[in-house]
């Protein structure tokens, strides 16, 4: 590398990706007494929420509505107390809010925060943990064991920001959080867009499509919406608040692959609710998964238990809001909303520039529904090795994956057979589900996992313990902002 | 909450052997229908903090049981607020039929209704907020502090 003049740092620990799961970490190990120098943050993103921020919005969750986590679960805040329910009702001076908080689920729906309080709350935690000072814009290009112990990160920063096109990290310990590598399309879809080049009419409902909603305000149209999920309701939500707001004729018609009717699962004590189609969940997964009794039975499980654990809890569900119930009940109604069970075998265009859906359904019957536009609110995954970093790390790092495809880790979220004499390689995020822990992907799980990762560390000596007493210490630091 | 049923038993006998025994030494001395000295007194609410631990884990084992039925496993913050009313109820009886070891005839309907209330709201409160704060990895482990 020095022959090749690419310049070298220095830093105990790197973090790559700058999202969420990154910042979580940053904040746990800031708070246990690691300085601001011993951590860089590389990312190509501005701001540890700009990639979420993105997501929701375009996935029709503006700042203003509410997502889909626990008053507890903050990003900002590793305690979760005061809890979001606590800030919120404080600001809006809302005895509503408390009242919610105190009744959830039982008298109310759970309490959610705004998108918009997450990233204030998220804003005012990076200013005063310097998490600025200590990211490193630019892309990863890779990850490799050093001979020697630890790793080298080589990073492309941005043109002009540096002498050489790429520098060199060398450090003790990485993390890893870089999030999803991509979203996949639906099959008949994909095949729809690439065959007749059209990406306007058929959509995905986590890329940006206003223009659908746009066209629709000035001419009466069909939408397919495919999906069940917390998208397809929001997308299902925009739909409907729009033809209320603004008096339109819009049809939609809604395609669940696997049509849900009532309560379904094994036995009396997994029962799941559901109907009109919807598995019905407040969070991702079951509350327990987050920290109580399926996360110990996660624990405690080997794979194959594991596994039938995640097909028995896992699956698309949507939370059951009383607001959601009422439109669709009215959709229903007013005969506007058509919700059925039907699998898509292709999509073609019409001569009159429209769409049409040829469906098979599981009683054998056709379909042929046409429509002005396509929802795909499926939101799959891409498959993990399209993320460089990650395709890289299984070749050449000695990281192999689980029984669900992803990074296999152990307990502390290390990353197994990427160990580097002294030197440990982490992850967090949705590269690690199918592990020990299932609620990775959520404000609450990278939380567990930024606690667990500084608790190796903290026993390797690189920072220190969060005992009630330093724990403490910090959350009245943390209440009174004042900066680490 | 998302309790596990060692979870459950450890945070009943932690709060209330802390939280809960700090809250009855504060209230005993303003206790209405105190009997006898302030000793006999203490002696007494002690005694009755010490059976809600000990009958507690039994109704922790029942709550554990009813928690099955929910899909999310989890106890909601209500919950922990309106079983004050069985376990309440249970505990007068328990008094009155003398089954309470050492407390005998000592205690008034007025002074167990004041300590009770008072414990139980202020280790609601606690556990609900600040037990967080002294053990960050409390609420990631079904409660559990061991």
């Amino acid at each position: 590398m020095q022959a090749a003049g690419i310049p070298l740092y220095d830093v105990p620990l790197v973090t790559v990706g700058g999202g969420l799961g990154s910042f979580t970490l940053v904040d746990v190990l800031r708070i246990q007494g690691v300085a601001a120098g011993a951590i860089r943050v590389l990312s190509s993103r501005d701001a540890p929420w700009q990639s979420w921020e993105y997501l929701t919005r375009v996935s029709q969750l503006p700042a203003g509505e509410r997502i889909r986590s626990d008053a507890g679960a903050r990003p900002d805040n590793i305690w979760g107390f005061p809890s979001y329910a606590l800030h919120e009702a404080w600001q809006d001076k809302s005895v509503k809010l408390l009242w919610q908080v105190l009744t959830e689920p039982i008298l109310t729906d759970f309490f959610s925060p705004r998108a918009a309080t997450v990233f204030e709350t998220v804003r005012r935690e990076a200013d005063r943990i310097s998490y600025w000072q200590m990211l490193s814009k630019g892309q990863v290009r890779m990850v490799r064991r050093r001979a020697g112990g630890g790793y080298f990160t080589v990073l492309t920063p941005p043109p002009g920001v540096s002498a050489t096109k790429r520098v060199v990290m060398r450090s003790q310990y990485v993390h890893l959080a870089v999030g999803y590598p991509g979203l996949k399309f639906l099959p008949d879809l994909q095949q729809f867009r690439e065959t007749h080049n059209d990406y306007h009419r058929v959509v995905n409902a986590y890329e940006p499509h206003e223009h659908v909603y746009e066209t629709l305000k000035s001419r009466p149209g069909v939408v397919v919406v495919r999906g069940a999920g917390i998208v397809a309701s929001r997308v299902l939500q925009r739909l409907m608040d729009d033809r209320e707001r603004f008096g339109l004729q819009t049809q939609i018609v809604h395609m669940f692959r696997t049509f849900v009717t009532g309560a379904h699962g094994q036995g009396m004590w997994m029962r799941r609710k559901g109907g009109d189609g919807w598995a019905y969940q407040a969070f991702t997964l079951p509350k327990s998964a987050f920290g109580g009794q399926l996360k110990a039975q996660f624990r405690r499980a080997g794979p194959e238990r594991r596994a039938a654990l995640s097909k028995a809890v896992g699956g698309t569900t949507t939370p059951r809001l009383r607001r959601w119930q009422e439109q669709m009940r009215r959709g229903r109604a007013g005969g506007w909303y058509h919700p059925f069970q039907a699998v898509v075998d292709r999509v073609e265009p019409t001569p009159d520039g429209r769409l049409v859906s040829l469906t098979r359904s599981d009683d054998g019957r056709l379909g042929r529904y046409t429509s002005d536009f396509i929802i795909d609110c499926t939101g799959l995954e891409a498959d993990m090795p399209e993320h460089r970093v990650l395709a890289d790390l299984l070749q050449y790092g000695g990281a192999r994956r689980n029984g669900a495809g992803r990074l296999a880790v152990g307990e502390h979220f290390e990353v197994l057979g990427a160990e580097s004499e002294g030197g440990v390689l982490y992850a967090s995020g949705a590269a690690v589900a199918g592990n020990h822990f299932p609620a990775v992907d959520s404000f609450l799980g990278m939380q567990t996992a930024a606690l667990d990762i500084a608790a190796d560390l903290a026993r390797r000596g690189f920072c220190s313990r969060l005992g009630p007493v330093r724990s403490t210490g910090q959350w009245i630091r943390w209440m009174r902002g004042r900066p680490l | 909450m998302i309790p596990t049923l060692a979870g459950r038993l450890q945070t009943r006998i932690f709060v209330l052997a802390t939280v809960g025994a700090l809250l009855t030494a504060l209230i005993v001395p303003v206790l209405p229908g105190r009997p006898g000295s302030l000793g006999a007194a203490y002696r007494a609410a002690f005694l009755m903090l010490l059976a809600v631990i000990v009958v507690g884990l039994a109704w922790e084992l029942l709550y554990h049981l009813l928690m099955q039925f929910r899909w999310d496993k989890d106890w909601p913050t209500l919950f922990g607020l309106v079983t004050i009313v069985p376990e309440g109820a249970v505990m007068w009886v328990l008094l009155n039929t003398g089954l309470v070891p050492g407390v005998g005839d000592h205690v008034s309907a007025s002074m167990f209704l004041t300590m009770f209330v008072f414990v139980w709201l202020g280790q609601w409160l606690f556990v609900n907020g600040p037990m967080r704060v002294f053990f960050v990895q409390w609420r990631l482990r079904g409660g559990r502090l061991l």
